[in-house]
């Protein structure tokens, strides 16, 4: 654990006074507050350090502790027990501070304290009276476009605890959605916090999306490519056969109605499918194979 | 529904603060027999109002600008997602 300078993060030097915190804070809140930066975790950190040099140094009894102790934090106990019978019932009101009582953007976004402040303090220190609500929890679901395909159930493990989600069909990469009250727990009757999942879909070997459409470059044997043919197609929803017209060019692309990706919560609707037709040319050639080629080339 | 006057003393936030975000067409209140409540889906974003207006001293101009900007990073961060997932499309061919 190491010392924190609250007066460096703030900005400050030793001398400054009262007004100066207040701006200070002020200031740096509203470069690094949380409503303001959205989805910053730097933002967030910053913010909560923030707060917590706030916290001992607009408070005159925690700012004196913190410049006599500040930098001998291990010993700060003693000067805690010391202190402790002459500020005995007075602790509520020398914490009540700045947002008084109201559900503010410290207990919003701030409740965490270092533990260089809760070995000053104690966890008594921050102000463990107000109601706040929990932590907002990120995590990332990482799923194959094929799970993503159709609406799953999936249970994964967020802080100890096991959420089960549903995964609704359609799903794109990036997507975030958010579980109200699966944060953190609140603290003193707070509400939970939310959580907030970031899918993030695997590539697939064959199959491309783009929106709700499907493409996928599939090889077509060079004889059924001049001659016509049939050929069978795995898809997500099953095989299908394509029926294949005789002379196709390499390169044809063919559209599929309808069998492409799911459309994120409209049901019984999607995309369609692409294919690509990359035409093989046979290799190890027989004499025979070779001699029918070069008849050909003559006609 | 809230009723607005449990969220204003709860948050310790001013009535007529919650009635100007109205009037700026920034929060959607219901009258109802002379009683005015919030809709729950409009909570989230009124504390964050109120988180702006109290904690960072933003005044009501300030905070239909910081809305109309979070709204647009909010667009272009989704405009990025897709245009990321389109650019993956391309580099997978």
């Amino acid at each position: 654990m190491e010392f924190i300078d609250y007066y460096k993060i703030l900005e400050l030097d030793k001398n400054a006074t009262q007004e100066d915190i207040k701006k200070a804070y002020r200031r740096l809140a509203r470069k690094h507050h949380p409503d303001l930066n959205p989805n910053d975790k730097e933002a967030h950190k910053k913010f909560q350090e923030i707060n917590e040099a706030n916290e001992v140094l607009s408070d005159p009894e925690k700012r004196k502790k913190y410049d006599q102790y500040g930098k001998d934090w291990q010993h700060a106990e003693h000067f805690e027990k010391a202190g402790r019978g002459t500020h005995a019932g007075n602790e509520a009101g020398n914490y009540g501070g700045f947002g008084g009582g109201r559900h503010s953007a410290e207990d919003e976004f701030g409740g965490q304290f270092s533990d260089f402040f809760e070995s000053l303090f104690g966890h008594s220190g921050a102000r463990s009276q107000a109601k706040f609500r929990g932590q907002d929890y990120h995590a990332e679901l990482r799923l194959q476009l094929q799970e993503a395909y159709k609406t799953h159930q999936q249970v994964f493990t967020v802080n100890g605890k096991n959420i089960r989600i549903t995964v609704p069909a359609g799903v794109e990469n990036g997507q975030v959605i958010k579980l109200k009250g699966h944060g953190g727990t609140g603290i003193n009757g707070g509400p939970a916090g939310d959580l907030y999942i970031t899918f993030i879909i695997a590539d697939h070997p064959v199959f491309r999306r783009s929106g709700n459409d499907l493409y996928a470059t599939l090889k077509l044997p060079l004889y059924t490519a001049i001659l016509g043919g049939e050929v069978a197609v795995d898809t997500f929803s099953g095989k299908i056969k394509l029926k294949v017209p005789p002379e196709t060019q390499n390169g044809t692309k063919v559209r599929l109605k309808s069998k492409g990706f799911p459309v994120y919560k409209q049901e019984g609707q999607f995309g369609d499918l692409y294919i690509v037709w990359s035409i093989e040319i046979p290799t190890n050639l027989t004499p025979r194979q070779k001699e029918l080629f070069t008849e050909l080339s003559r006609l | 529904m809230i009723p607005a006057d449990a969220f204003c003393s709860s948050r310790h936030v001013d009535i007529s603060f919650i009635q100007l975000l109205q009037e700026n067409g920034l929060i959607e209140l219901i009258t109802i027999d002379e009683k005015i409540y919030i809709l729950p889906d409009q909570l989230l974003e009124l504390e964050k109002f109120s988180r702006l207006h109290y904690d960072l001293d933003i005044n009501l101009a300030g905070i239909e600008a910081i809305n109309h900007l979070l709204n647009r990073v909010q667009d272009m961060q989704q405009s990025i997602t897709e245009l990321r997932n389109r650019l993956r499309f391309y580099e997978s061919a």
